[in-house]
């Protein structure tokens, strides 16, 4: 312990990764204290420590996804003999008040943990004075002053408004979603990241009427075959797109009913024809900026990029004592586990017990569509501009069993393993869009990391009926041109 | 001349390109006829390769091989069930086994969605619901009709000459279904259950996997007497779809696989409301006046008699190899003593041309991805355009109970004693699902565990889930295991979130340190 400091380690932001490097540190003996405040969307909505992915991301994202998912349960159920009316309707309020309920818990159960663990939790809102030292101002505006021999910055990102009228005083975001008060109704989704489809495909799984407004592509950044796959099988179950378009701006206006509703002017990106549609929600979802304005970085000396993300070496700033883990690095994958497997991993090499780095190669991560899309490793075309010729997909359509009896469509599920001809077809990316892909994709990721190549795949037996047993069997190439589509065992 | 087999020769042949001769119907690509004095029709032809059984081994062994340009035929014959019970090709997996089980266990799961649909906001009427066995069988049935109709257009497409019939060697090079002879023979006849003689009125009265898939009315209230896998999924899926279902196990359950996992097994079922009926035999059954089933059994430790009445009453005690009818004696095919299996080393017998793959192997596991990876792989080295071997250790399992049960590699107590306690380190956790986190379920089987070799830098040697979903959390760990994966690399895999996988990777309590291995949050 050093005493100049009051703290050997001082955690900005209590999220997934603040959480877990605040713990780690204390758990290795130094004196830790962790910073975490919300600051309220336009809507005023705000919410407990956890950050993002516990009050509003990956928890209640699944959590709304399940209960989507039992939506199609209680359809598929009439199928295998359960004697229900499908046609059911849905409360909102309920799944809402469980759902935060359940945060609620959690939020709680992070309170004891660092209490527990001895972490010192202010929830004040930090802004650095130099590069050892702290502002904290709680919600009553006392501040504090306090000194540590390193800092973690962990602030995170928020989501972007777009610079057009109306977007904030009559949008919502993800930031907002979970905490609705009332049901969304009739939606439009702005963006076509994964929030964006994500959120408007438990919508619609709820019965909502959505909307999602495309720019462009959807999910940049990710293999564009299986982005357009995702797409095409939310069409398929009811969700509307219009694209290429951009909003141009949202009003609130009262129908001759007296009901309010929202006006969106938009405009049409590939002829220029305007139109407008009214919505209940407008739900944007065109990005995140991390937090890192307004925290006194620039007090402390630390280069921020134009974007607001932080360029890091072994997630070191420029300046010494400040590191950054999670969403606000620069060009790093901006997921739960990488913040908190990052901020473990830093918190063990500042308290010198370790000097193993993080290992930002090939991530596994999921997007919970309706139909869930996994991958791990680079993209076809990211490969393929990579190694050329030398690329070879095995790929394969699949039917999940448990789809047969209910009927449900034969051609939306589909696999690739994308491999380097060049090194022993080892495997270098891996796709799946089908139920429970976050589950399938788990094990082969970590297969990934020990090298597997196809003949690994291939001399692995499978585990019958799975969907992920496909992975074992692929045989037919992008190269050959033949059909990938269903036959059977 | 054309020369007609007396009927008692023939089973019945199943026809697509057919000829139809005073009710003998052929299929063939090419056939030939010869006709005897006696105005008999015989069918010879000579193949490559003569698969007897086409279940899952049988056809991916006729297909790879005639994929690769062999003459081929399968052979393929359903001895009814004491009950009358038969079905199509395919085998067991597609008509009595892993296709209708995994789709009466996902009735059952749905059931339990239902549940747990109220409380994510769905406005379902009632807390509980009934079920028509009627419509789930149906609809299952229809769809193993439709695999059924599936792979004999494979075998058409694929020129393989299928014959509905049931084979038995007249020599090395014979065998009588129609008089076939070929080159090499592969037989890829299964097993069935076993069903007790010495038991009075259990041949008459109770059932098997084989009848339940099919049966005409709702099982009711259902005994299930076993302890294997087939017991325990078959009493999972009767729960889960409304019906008071009890098992009856002589001594341990699931006895080759984890017992940790398998007491959390059967705790998690026993929650479920199913009842297990330990240490007993049933030594009798009758049928009473109202139509059920009485079973007289035994405490074996006690000596207590009691009495149960049932609807229904299955035996899943094991199943026996299916090679009684061969004649495998005169093809000087060996099998084991014991088990009646054929003993085979790189699945060939001990007669040189005729090979074995499946569930009729002596010493391997029973499983369809098993029998179809060996069956290709035969018929890759039958085709001379491989060598490989089939690898039969660390294959991946799973038990579709209530909770499921996936596996690879061996148990922690089968490690301790191959490798000795020290060398072992287990790595392990209670988890709980986020989607139980709103239902009121209360779970507390969740759970995970990796043994490791300390001699070998903490290489997996098995890793045992019990959640949701097991067999697609644990596919991609076989093929990591096939690297040689240790728990370092394990636990470096970032997770994927929120799975119940990702526990997999998030592994950090050992057995060793005593400490309590709930995990408790993000």
């Amino acid at each position: 312990m050093h005493s100049e400091y009051s703290y050997d380690l001082i955690v900005v932001g209590g999220g997934s990764g603040g959480l877990a490097c605040s713990k780690e540190a204390a758990e290795q003996g130094l004196t830790v204290a962790l910073l975490d405040f919300v600051k309220p969307t336009p809507l005023g909505c705000s919410w407990g420590l956890g950050g993002t992915c516990v009050n509003v991301g990956c928890i209640p994202k699944k959590l709304m996804h399940q209960a989507s998912l039992l939506g199609e349960s209680i359809h598929d159920a009439s199928h295998y003999g359960w004697e229900i009316n499908e046609n059911c309707s849905h409360s909102w309020e309920k799944m809402k008040d469980n759902v935060q309920n359940h945060i609620g818990s959690i939020n709680f159960g992070y309170r004891v943990q660092l209490r527990d663990r001895k972490v010192k939790y202010l929830n004040a809102y930090g802004t650095l004075v130099d590069p050892h030292t702290i502002k904290a101002v709680d919600r009553r505006g006392k501040e504090t002053l306090l000194t540590a021999k390193n800092f973690v910055i962990s602030s995170g990102c928020r989501p972007r408004y777009p610079d057009i009228p109306g977007a904030k005083e009559h949008c919502v975001t993800s930031d907002d979603l979970f905490s609705l008060e009332k049901c969304p109704g009739k939606t439009l989704v702005i963006g076509a990241s994964y929030v964006a489809l994500e959120c408007a495909g438990f919508l619609a799984g709820l019965g909502l009427d959505v909307t999602v407004m495309v720019r462009s592509i959807l999910l940049r950044g990710f293999d564009q075959d299986m982005a357009e796959r995702v797409g095409k099988y939310m069409k398929d179950i009811g969700i509307k797109f219009i694209r290429p378009a951009v909003p141009l701006s949202v009003e609130a206006i009262t129908m001759n009913d007296g009901k309010k509703v929202l006006n969106v002017n938009y405009t049409m990106l590939d002829n220029g024809n305007k139109a407008q549609d009214k919505f209940d929600t407008v739900l944007l979802a065109i990005g995140r900026d991390p937090c890192t304005v307004n925290i006194g970085l620039d007090n402390a000396g630390v280069v921020v990029e134009k974007n607001g993300y932080i360029k890091t070496v072994n997630e070191q700033t420029n300046v010494p004592s400040i590191y950054g883990i999670g969403d606000i690095l620069y060009d790093k994958p901006e997921l739960t586990p990488v913040a908190i497997h990052a901020g473990r991993l830093l918190a063990k090499r500042l308290s010198g017990v370790s000097t193993q780095q993080c290992d930002y190669d090939s991530i596994p991560t999921t997007i919970f569509t309706p139909l869930e899309y996994s991958c791990c490793g680079l993209s076809e075309e990211v490969a393929i501009e990579k190694l050329g010729d030398d690329v070879e997909v095995y790929h394969a359509q699949f039917m999940p069993l448990e789809w047969t009896i209910p009927h449900r469509d034969e051609n939306s599920c589909y696999l690739k393993l994308i491999c380097n001809k060049r090194d022993q077809e080892r495997v270098i990316g891996i796709h799946i869009l089908g139920p429970n892909s976050g589950e399938v994709m788990q094990g082969f990721a970590t297969a990934m990391k020990c090298g597997a190549t196809k003949a690994h795949f291939d001399d692995t037996v499978g585990i019958h009926p799975t969907n992920a047993e496909w992975f074992t069997t692929l045989r037919i190439t992008r190269r050959s041109g033949q059909d990938v589509k269903v036959t059977g065992c | 001349m054309i020369k007609i087999l007396p009927l008692d020769q023939i089973s019945q042949i199943t026809v697509f390109n057919y000829w139809q001769l005073n009710s003998i119907r052929i299929v063939s690509a090419t056939p030939l006829f010869t006709m005897g004095k006696d105005s008999s029709i015989c069918y010879t032809a000579h193949f490559d390769l003569v698969v007897i059984g086409g279940g899952s081994g049988g056809l991916a062994c006729a297909k790879e091989a005639s994929t690769l340009g062999k003459k081929v035929a399968i052979v393929d014959h359903v001895e009814p069930t004491v009950h009358g019970t038969t079905w199509g090709l395919g085998g067991t997996c597609v008509n009595v086994g892993c296709i209708p089980k995994k789709l009466m266990h996902q009735a059952a799961l749905l059931g339990q969605s239902l549940q747990d649909a109220r409380h994510y906001g769905w406005q379902l009427p009632s807390s509980s619901y009934e079920h028509s066995w009627e419509t789930l069988r149906d609809g299952v049935r229809n769809y193993i009709k439709s695999l059924n109709w599936g792979y004999r257009v494979q075998l058409k497409n694929k020129k393989i000459d299928y014959l509905n019939g049931k084979g038995t060697f007249l020599s090395r090079h014979e065998i009588k279904v129609d008089l076939k002879s070929g080159n090499n023979y592969v037989i890829a006849v299964g097993g069935r259950p076993r069903i007790p003689n010495n038991i009075p009125g259990a041949r008459e009265y109770a059932i098997s996997s084989d009848d339940l898939f099919s049966l005409d009315k709702a099982p009711g209230k259902v005994l299930i007497i076993g302890a294997g896998y087939i017991a325990l999924e078959c009493a999972g899926f009767l729960s889960g779809i409304g019906c008071d279902t009890s098992i009856m196990a002589r001594s341990i359950c699931l006895r080759s696989f984890d017992q940790d996992m398998v007491s959390l097994i059967t705790e998690n079922m026993e929650e479920e409301g199913i009842s297990f009926i330990r240490k007993s035999q049933p030594l009798r059954m009758s049928k009473t006046t109202g139509d059920k089933i009485e079973v007289e059994y035994e405490n074996t430790e006690t000596g207590l008699k009691s009495i149960g009445l049932y609807d229904n009453v299955m035996f899943a005690v094991g199943r026996d190899p299916t090679t009684a009818s061969l004649n495998l004696n005169v093809a000087n095919v060996k099998i084991h003593p014991e088990s009646k299996k054929i003993l085979a080393e790189n699945e060939q017998t001990t007669c040189p041309n005729i090979y074995a793959i499946g569930d009729v192997l002596h010493g391997k596991p029973e499983l369809t991805p098993v029998a179809i990876h060996a069956g290709r792989l035969l018929a890759r080295r039958l085709c001379n355009v491989s060598s490989t071997q089939m690898d039969y250790a660390q294959i991946p399992t799973t038990i579709f109970t209530p909770l499921e049960y996936g596996c690879i590699g061996i148990s922690e107590a089968k490690a301790e004693e191959l490798y000795f306690k020290e060398n072992i380190e287990v790595y392990h956790a209670f988890y709980l699902p986020l989607e139980y986190a709103i239902t009121q379920r209360v779970c507390k089987q969740c759970y995970v565990k990796a043994v490791c070799l300390k001699s070998d830098n903490e290489r997996i040697i098995g890793l045992h889930f019990l959640g949701p979903n097991a067999g697609e959390v644990i596919q991609g760990f076989a093929t990591a295991m096939k690297c040689g994966v240790t728990y370092d690399q394990v636990v470096n895999t970032i997770g994927i979130h929120p799975t119940c996988a990702e526990e997999v990777v998030k592994l950090r309590i050992s057995r060793s340190s005593g400490e309590d291995p709930t995990v408790t949050g993000c």
